[in-house]
């Protein structure tokens, strides 16, 4: 394989990278001018308000998306002009964690694992065996091969998804708020499990969540996206020591700020009558 | 205004029926690797017809009664009632048996097929498998789509099969007409190619037409609830029409060949 080879001749070059990217649909971009680079081996974290584009930074990388400008390359190859042979290689090499895990609900929790395995592979019965269960070993639910997914918990079920996800062992893995709706216990188990694949099995993580205090404690490098662009990038350090208000307010939880409290709206006055709108500015002063 | 409407609305009908026609020709290139992966074809044959059998069956023999009785009706007033068994039988052969099985196939298994597809859809296990480099077409609808046209002609079948017991059960026992006449009578009457062979020729295009219109509802659907609950009844609908509608052009050409 072609890509395979330029993994080992340039171990160097970063992972993916987005150049100059804009993406959209009709006349409203979505993101516009992004630049971004993962480097090899670290985890990279997204964040930013809700809608403000962290899951299509996503959908990019994994071409579910095309950009309208730029390019988005990884392994130093351009994805747009890919046929979908081609394209189903470099996938190949990417797992994605879906904010639900989006198990298959028909197959039990092996088959689930072993799905990309039986697809992608002729191997033997006993070695799908083995690596599922090695999978499934290291998400800690080798004992829950045999149960249906609709009899897991939340938490378990993005587990399975995440050792679905590694089967084929990726270059890369992508997860989409992978601690949303999770207890406490779950996502302590989520964020050290996303640190702790990351470094033994040699990927690279893109980790889109809001999840500050997680994220920031596993990420080696954050990205925060607001109204399309990339406001703010740097280590968890660094951003906490940022003085940029939009990154203030993001960190400090702040309901107003740069992201405003009210969406646009018409003059309350408009809405509510004259009198009432008085009544309320009176209240609000 | 109106004209701009008009066009804007036929322009979005063209675009579906464009996107329907290329879903099925990419369904059709699939064939070499359906046949490749045998199996995946045969579970669907089980669970789309397997799990049709005893409707097709219990179906099949009260239309059976039924239309035993109302030939008898009918032929008796000419003093020829033995001839009810050829009736039966070219009734349910030629018409009724394909005819009657598509309109349940589409009841029974298309429905499953629309919400299940289409609730793979909502639940993202389509994406999930396009993420994975898994053509959610070769695995998923191309195996579902076979096996239904497999399964069609095989339980239209049986159902014009059990009829003809059924038709025998009412005419032979109930009413008293003679075995050696009803089955002779049948024997006689019954051309494998005119008769047979017309009944199988549309129930294969039955099965292709009542599996195509669940996939491709269940695969086009909103990913919402109401989505897939508003394709599983159009499933219903537009398959029992085209049916009905292609029976009527199918019976036409063959009688005048």
């Amino acid at each position: 394989m072609a890509s395979q080879s330029s993994v080992s001749a340039d171990p160097e070059r970063p992972l993916v990278e987005l150049r100059d990217v804009s993406v959209g649909y009709g006349d409203r971009l979505i993101l516009e001018n992004i630049h971004l680079s993962i480097p090899r081996g670290k985890v990279l974290a997204l964040i930013g308000t809700s809608g403000g584009g962290k899951t299509t930074v996503l959908r990019l990388l994994g071409r579910q998306l095309r950009p309208v400008k730029g390019q988005v390359l990884f392994n130093g190859q351009d994805l747009a002009p890919l046929d979908l042979d081609q394209l189903y290689a470099v996938r190949r090499r990417m797992g994605l964690l879906f904010q639900f895990g989006a198990l298959f609900t028909d197959l039990s929790v092996f088959e689930n694992v072993a799905f990309p395995l039986r697809e992608h592979t002729q191997l033997p019965e006993a070695m799908v065996r083995d690596l599922v269960l090695m999978k499934l070993n290291a998400v800690g639910l080798r004992g829950s091969a045999e149960m249906m997914p609709s009899e897991v918990s939340g938490g378990m079920a993005r587990r399975v998804a995440l050792a679905r996800a590694i089967a084929l062992d990726p270059d890369l893995v992508l997860y989409d708020e992978p601690f949303a709706g999770l207890d406490p216990i779950s996502l302590g188990v989520a964020a050290r499990l996303i640190r702790d694949l990351n470094d033994a099995l040699g990927l690279t993580s893109v980790v889109v969540s809001h999840d500050l205090h997680e994220t920031f404690l596993i990420a080696d490098q954050v990205a925060m996206i607001a109204n399309g662009r990339i406001v703010a990038q740097g280590t968890p350090a660094e951003l906490r020591a940022s003085t940029d208000p939009l990154v203030l307010q993001f960190v400090g939880a702040h309901a107003d700020g740069p992201v405003h409290f009210h969406q646009p709206a018409v003059p309350v006055a408009q809405d509510f009558g004259l009198a009432a709108s008085e009544k309320f500015e009176k209240a609000a002063a | 205004m109106i004209a701009a409407q008009l066009g804007q609305a036929l322009r979005l009908k063209l675009a579906e029926v464009g996107e329907a026609a290329r879903l099925f020709g990419n369904i059709l290139a699939r064939l070499p690797r359906s046949l490749l992966r045998f199996g995946l074809v045969r579970d669907q044959v089980y669970f789309l017809g397997n799990r049709s059998l005893s409707l097709i069956g219990v179906s099949g023999l009260f239309v059976g009664f039924v239309l035993c009785l109302q030939g008898y009706y009918t032929l008796q007033r000419y003093g020829s009632a033995e001839a009810v068994g050829l009736l039966v039988a070219l009734s349910l052969v030629r018409e009724l048996g394909p005819v009657v099985t598509a309109l349940l196939f589409a009841g029974r298994a298309g429905t499953s097929l629309t919400a299940e597809i289409g609730l793979m859809k909502a639940g993202e296990q389509l994406t999930a498998m396009e993420m994975m480099a898994v053509d959610p077409i070769t695995r998923v609808l191309a195996p579902r789509f076979w096996g239904g046209v497999i399964a069609m002609p095989l339980l239209a079948a049986l159902f014009s099969a059990i009829g003809i017991v059924g038709g025998w059960a009412v005419a032979v026992p109930l009413i008293g007409i003679d075995a050696g006449a009803f089955w002779s009578q049948m024997q006689g009457g019954v051309d494998v190619w005119a008769d047979v062979g017309n009944g199988v020729i549309k129930s294969f295009v039955f099965g292709i037409t009542v599996t195509f219109v669940a996939l491709l509802q269940g695969y086009t659907c909103k990913p919402t609830p109401e989505g897939v609950s508003q394709a599983t009844t159009r499933t219903v609908v537009l398959s029992s029409l085209a049916v009905l509608a292609l029976d009527f052009m199918l019976t036409a050409m063959m009688f005048s060949i």
